[in-house]
């Protein structure tokens, strides 16, 4: 494709792997050149892990042949995946806790143990290419960017000069990301080839020089990032026309007052303030947007007012039709709901919260009707029901109703998950990173069932961590940094950038909208 | 730069959902595969040839009539306690203290026998015995239970303390209560009188049967249809999503291990009062820990159970046979059961995963 | 107070085993694989020395080094073979680690009494056990001048060549374990196989080695116990409880070797203390009582330190788990 000749850095051809019936890759072809970043692109489980997994050693290929630097070669372990040069930055990291960073960065290598020269060329390393690190911090006590940092100083350390990066930007803030981009830059001018796995257009045209495209396991074709635009990326990559466009309805009726948030401070056991005096209010048939970085209290605020998080003072009030008020500070998620306070909450952590990964489609919709008789048994038909229901009207994709709920794509556990939670008739909805991880068919669907509920009545919180998604969905934005409110902004008028300064900075810069 | 070209030998993949039926035949086959091997193994002991060897298993399971009763009798003790269990490991909870929950509901019932006889009639010292056992078992579950859920206190060690505390307790009490003196055993309790001996139905083997039957099927109804069975079931899976859904899980694993030790204390009320009138400290003779194994081996559902610990105390029995009639030693059937143990857990295997060659040949058939 | 003199020695030949147990243990442990096999494997490790030693007793020669290799390789080799049971089982065929260890409890608690029982058989003896005082007596050789050092060489120097070989193993397992590459290969493994795999370390071969040589290193436990505490006297379920007392003691010096030579050896003297009471002849029972002590002792440990819950002290992250690679 490339007019320029330029050394190939891997070749794949041909390579497949499938796991029990699902072929996450047929006949995979494609080509890497050094000195080039290399954007992949594919829906979820378009096989783009899969592929590089393969790459980096931790999958075996069922087929195919795979050429690095235009040698054959087989890569049966992460070890072999090193020795070729090639390193990988999951998307989960791969870091042990309880060890250092510079003890991370170590593992695996062979020889006397030395921490002393090791931490040395790590300083050098980051020195070369701009990053910073402590080599005797504990992984635990690291930021999310930190620890990405770790991953990547670790895999230069290695001497890879092929870097696999799986979804890095997910977790990182816009300042963030353009410091990685700029480390990234440097490493291409030294000669290495980069492979970045997103989801985020913008950024594919921001860094890429190349784009490969994945759906369904197939190789699509490839493109030069200046010569193609996101829409024809998202048809390469879903197989059809999509339309990009979030709505923003209005609601049936006009908007009251339904939940007030005021002075909440949170406390955790460890003694460390995640949320320090937060005050804002939500209305009915309106979406609050929440932006911020990871883990500035998104799930702290969130657990507060689902009644999971202890907080030690201020108040949450919930607003009646008839304007009465209940205090939902002190109660647990079982008195909410006898209190006849309707709070539906999609959290963050799917099958480790909100749904139980091991038990069937109607066992999991039992989770909140389970107490709904009299009898000390369970009700077990109308879940049933419910269940089958979801499947049907949301066109969840599973074997059947008794099918553990860990065996569904990311797409359809989320379904399954916001299906449950507005079958109860919400009058407030929470969503923690709603999409995340989500292919776009299956963003759209769940951007539309919350739009539905907006326009039935329902006060929606919308935590999220796209700021063009937040933007275009959300009617108002909070923005959190480090557990306290930056500012609330006007979801119609507000842009990105002072959305992102916001988020690092209390207040964000001088310029302060609404 | 170290380069191989060479394929592995051989990888493992992930199944998908194999059908019962499959997955029942490989545990079939691994069972039968055990029988051979201990049928080689007791061969080479006892020089008899390995068809004799089964026949010898089965007649000392089921030789004779008593031989067959007494084969239920120990089939509806084991299986009580591996159902007492069920509840706390279907929450995930490692209850190693099925042995020390028995013992200590057998020490409850002796205590009653003894210290009631001749003071209340015999259907009010019943009573109290079947509820100072069950009380006595309850707090030794409750114990553990406190300690886990206030204190996330690992419960493999905890309960297994409490085992020995118990033991210790039943050899405290075999010195006070020591009969006749200086024989450093309690003997058979209220031999003349009878108090406190649980009544026998239709034979003496028949009570421990019918209770078995009666908590086979309550648990079985528990576990699957209950509201508290619905809430074990999801505090095992995941304590967070418990909490989400406003299950208190503390409540939870208090309540559901009363109920463990409350099983066990049952077990060890027919132990006493039932089966042996008398109190050692080896009462248990290790069938809480045999429990954890049957109840295991039936993915922790009761029906399934039944046939579990029918298969364990099948071969104890036939190997105790073997060790009679072969002079050989009693612990014989411990190693059997062993070496069958061994070949069911590792049957597992085959049935989640499967092995996959790599050869040449067939990538090139396939192309 | 009573005699300490007396009291030191006898605990510290109660906590040998232990000792043993729980290294090995610990080792096992920081691979991420949990065996509660281990009484099992000082019954096993046990009886093959004894095993050993009565063939060789039996031969008629009397060679000392001959007398300490035979039996100190038949017990190495023994625990090895249940070691390689448990990996096989656990690591290649991914199984149960809890049911694994109880089904090997079992098995070794039989091989044991099984194969105990037919010797005392074979040896024709009165008394149920056999007893290989000549095996014995150059197992719990004490250290040259350790009668001439009065006191000094009562606590410090009048233990069998085992007893100072348990805790040097520990001292080395707990250097290994903290200050070398093995070490902290080993910890990966523990903490999170799939970043330990990733970063190029064979978990497969360091659950192996370190689970072998922890039953290895167990097994030693129970060929102390018989060849030295015991005096070369193996009775049926003499043995005991240790084994489950050596994985409790893992918890108590919360995975660290070297804490465990002293808890060991404090364990011992609990486990003995009640000899040391004084009950008077007419509450024997009391002793009994006493006999409660390291049990609960243990459990009231175990209590304090899950109150304390520091990020430093928690168990090996995927102890108890599975490794699959190809997990998805």
């Amino acid at each position: 494709m490339s007019e320029t000749k330029k050394e190939t850095a891997i070749s794949v051809r041909d390579l497949s792997k499938s796991f029990g019936h699902v072929h996450a890759n047929t006949h995979v072809t494609m080509d890497l050149y050094k000195g080039e970043i290399l954007a992949l692109l594919g829906e979820n489980g378009s096989g783009k892990t899969t592929l590089m997994n393969m790459l980096a050693g931790i999958y075996y290929p069922d087929e195919g042949q795979i050429f690095v630097n235009g040698k054959e070669v087989s890569i049966r372990s992460p070890k072999d995946a090193f020795n070729n040069g090639i390193g990988m930055v999951h998307q989960h990291f791969k870091l042990i806790d309880v060890l250092t960073a510079a003890e991370n960065i170590i593992l695996g290598e062979e020889g006397k143990l030395d921490i002393k020269s090791a931490c040395a060329k790590i300083r050098e390393i980051c020195d070369k290419y701009g990053f910073d690190v402590d080599p005797n911090k504990k992984i635990f006590n690291m930021s999310v960017s930190e620890k990405q940092t770790v991953e990547i100083v670790k895999v230069l350390y290695r001497g890879a000069d092929i870097l696999i990066l799986d979804e890095p930007t997910a977790v990182l803030t816009p300042q963030e990301t353009e410091k990685l981009f700029a480390v990234m830059r440097n490493m291409r001018s030294d000669g290495k080839a980069i492979i970045i796995i997103t989801h985020k257009l913008n950024e594919v045209k921001e860094i890429s020089d190349r784009v490969a495209i994945l759906r369904q396991g197939e190789y699509i074709g490839d493109m030069i990032t200046a010569n193609t635009n996101a829409q024809e990326m998202t048809n390469m990559m879903v197989g059809r026309q999509v339309v990009l466009n979030i709505e923003r309805p209005q609601p049936l009726e006009a908007p009251k007052k339904r939940l007030v948030v005021e002075g909440v401070t949170v406390v955790d056991e460890e003694g460390v303030t995640k949320l320090k005096d937060i005050s804002f209010d939500v209305e009915s048939g309106q979406i609050l947007g929440i932006a911020g970085i990871s883990g500035c209290g998104q799930k702290e605020l969130l657990e507060a007012i689902a009644g999971l998080q202890p907080v030690q003072s201020g108040s949450i009030r919930y607003i009646n039709d008839d304007g009465t008020q209940e205090e939902l500070i002190g109660m647990d998620p079982q008195k909410i709901t006898q209190m006849g306070v309707a709070l539906s909450f999609v959290p963050e952590d799917r099958l480790g919260m909100g749904l139980v990964g091991n038990m069937d489609l109607a066992e999991n919709m039992m989770l909140r009707s389970f107490r709904d008789n009299n009898t000390p048994f369970t009700d077990r038909k109308k879940p049933h029901d419910l269940a089958e229901k979801i499947v049907d009207t949301l066109d969840v994709k599973t074997p059947g109703i008794d099918t553990p709920v860990r065996k569904l794509s990311g797409g359809n556990v989320q379904k399954v998950l916001v299906g449950r939670e507005i079958a109860n008739s919400p009058s407030v909805l929470m969503t923690a990173y709603a999409v995340r991880g989500l292919d776009i068919n299956s963003s759209y669907t769940i951007y539309d069932l919350i739009n539905m509920q907006k326009i039935k009545g329902v006060a929606v919180i919308f935590v999220g961590e796209d700021l063009d998604v937040l933007l275009q969905i959300s009617d108002r934005i909070l923005v959190l940094c480090d557990g306290q409110v930056s500012g609330i902004i006007d979801g119609k008028t507000a842009d990105k950038n002072t959305v992102g300064m916001m988020m690092t900075k209390l207040g964000g810069e001088d310029k302060n909208e609404d | 730069m170290k380069t191989n070209n060479k394929e592995p030998l051989f990888h493992v993949v992930r199944r998908d959902d194999m059908s019962r039926k499959k997955a029942w035949t490989i545990r079939g086959i691994a069972l039968v595969a055990a029988l051979i091997v201990c049928a080689l193994i007791t061969t080479a002991l006892t020089g008899d040839n390995p068809l004799s060897v089964y026949a010898t298993i089965v007649s000392g399971a089921f030789g004779s009539n008593r031989k067959t009763w007494v084969t239920f009798q120990n089939l509806s003790v084991l299986l009580i306690i591996s159902l007492a269990l069920t509840p706390a490991f279907r929450m995930k909870f490692w209850n190693c203290g099925g042995e020390g929950q028995v013992l200590i509901g057998g020490l409850a019932s002796a205590a009653t026998m003894i210290l009631l006889d001749g003071k209340l009639p015999n259907v009010l010292v019943i009573i109290i015995m079947i509820t100072s056992s069950i009380l006595a078992g309850a707090i030794w579950g409750l114990i553990p239970a406190l300690f886990k859920a206030i204190w996330n206190t690992n419960e493999t060690l905890s309960t297994l303390m409490m085992n020995y505390i118990a033991t210790q307790l039943v050899a405290f009490y075999t010195v006070v209560w020591e009969n006749p003196k200086g024989s450093g055993k309690i003997g058979i309790i209220n031999q003349n009188s009878c108090v406190g001996w649980l009544p026998e139905i239709g034979n003496k083997y028949f009570l421990s049967v019918l209770v078995a039957i009666v908590i086979t099927v309550i648990l079985y109804i528990y576990l699957y249809y209950g509201k508290h069975g619905y809430e074990v079931c999801v505090v095992g899976e995941s304590e967070r999503t418990a909490r989400y859904v406003g299950i208190k899980v503390e409540k939870v694993i208090i309540r559901t291990m009363v109920l463990s030790g409350a099983l066990c204390g049952v077990a060890g009320l027919l132990l006493v009062g039932g089966i042996n009138h008398t109190i050692t400290t080896t009462i248990a003779g290790g069938q809480g820990f045999t429990a954890i194994m049957v109840a295991w081996l039936a993915k922790f559902n009761p029906i399934t159970m039944i046939f579990t610990s029918f298969l364990i105390i099948f071969l104890d029995r036939g190997a105790g046979e073997i060790a009679t009639v072969f002079e050989l030693n009693k612990s014989f059937s411990d190693i059997i059961t062993g070496i069958i143990l061994f070949f069911i857990i590792g049957c597992e295997f085959f049935i989640s995963y499967k092995v996959v060659f790599n050869s040449k040949n067939a990538k090139e058939e396939r192309k | 107070m009573f005699d300490l003199v007396t009291f030191i020695p006898r605990a510290v030949g109660q906590g040998i085993p232990l000792l043993f147990g729980s290294t090995g243990e610990i080792l096992t442990e920081k691979s991420g694989n949990l065996n509660l096999g281990i009484p099992g494997v000082m019954y096993v490790g046990g009886i093959c020395g004894v095993i050993g030693a009565f063939f060789y007793e039996q031969s008629g020669s009397n060679i000392p080094a001959l007398s300490i290799m035979i039996p100190l390789l038949c017990s190495l080799v023994g625990s090895l073979l249940m070691g390689l049971i448990f990996c096989f089982l656990t690591v290649s065929l991914r199984a149960n680690q809890n049911v694994t260890g109880l089904a090997m409890t079992t098995f070794g608690v039989g091989v044991g009494n099984f194969f105990g029982g037919s010797l005392i058989k074979i040896s024709g003896a009165d008394v149920p056990s056999i007893a290989l005082s000549a095996t014995s007596a150059v197992f719990s050789k004490k250290l040259p001048f350790a009668g001439k050092c009065g006191w000094f060489g009562e606590i410090f120097l009048s233990y069998g060549f085992l007893a100072y070989l348990a805790i040097i193993i520990a001292l080395v397992a707990a250097y290994i374990i903290k200050h070398t590459r093995v070490g902290l290969h080993l910890r990966a493994v523990g903490e999170d196989p799939a970043t330990a795999d990733a970063a190029g370390i064979n978990v497969i071969a360091y659950k192996y080695f370190a689970t072998c040589i922890g039953c290895m290193i167990a097994g030693l436990g129970g060929l102390y116990y018989v060849m030295d505490y015991a005096c070369g006297v193996w009775s049926n379920d003499a043995f005991g409880d240790r084994g489950w007392l050596a994985i409790a003691l893992v918890i108590f010096t919360i995975w660290r070797p070297n804490v465990s030579v002293l808890a060991s050896i404090m364990f011992g003297g609990l486990y003995i203390l009640y000899m040391y009471i004084p009950t008077g002849m007419e509450h024997m029972e009391i002793k009994e009582l006493y006999k409660m002590l390291p049990y609960v002792v243990t459990l009231i440990v175990l209590v304090i330190t899950s109150m304390r819950n520091k990020r430093e002290n928690q168990p090996p992250e995927s102890l108890g788990q599975a490794y699959f690679r190809e997990a998805r």
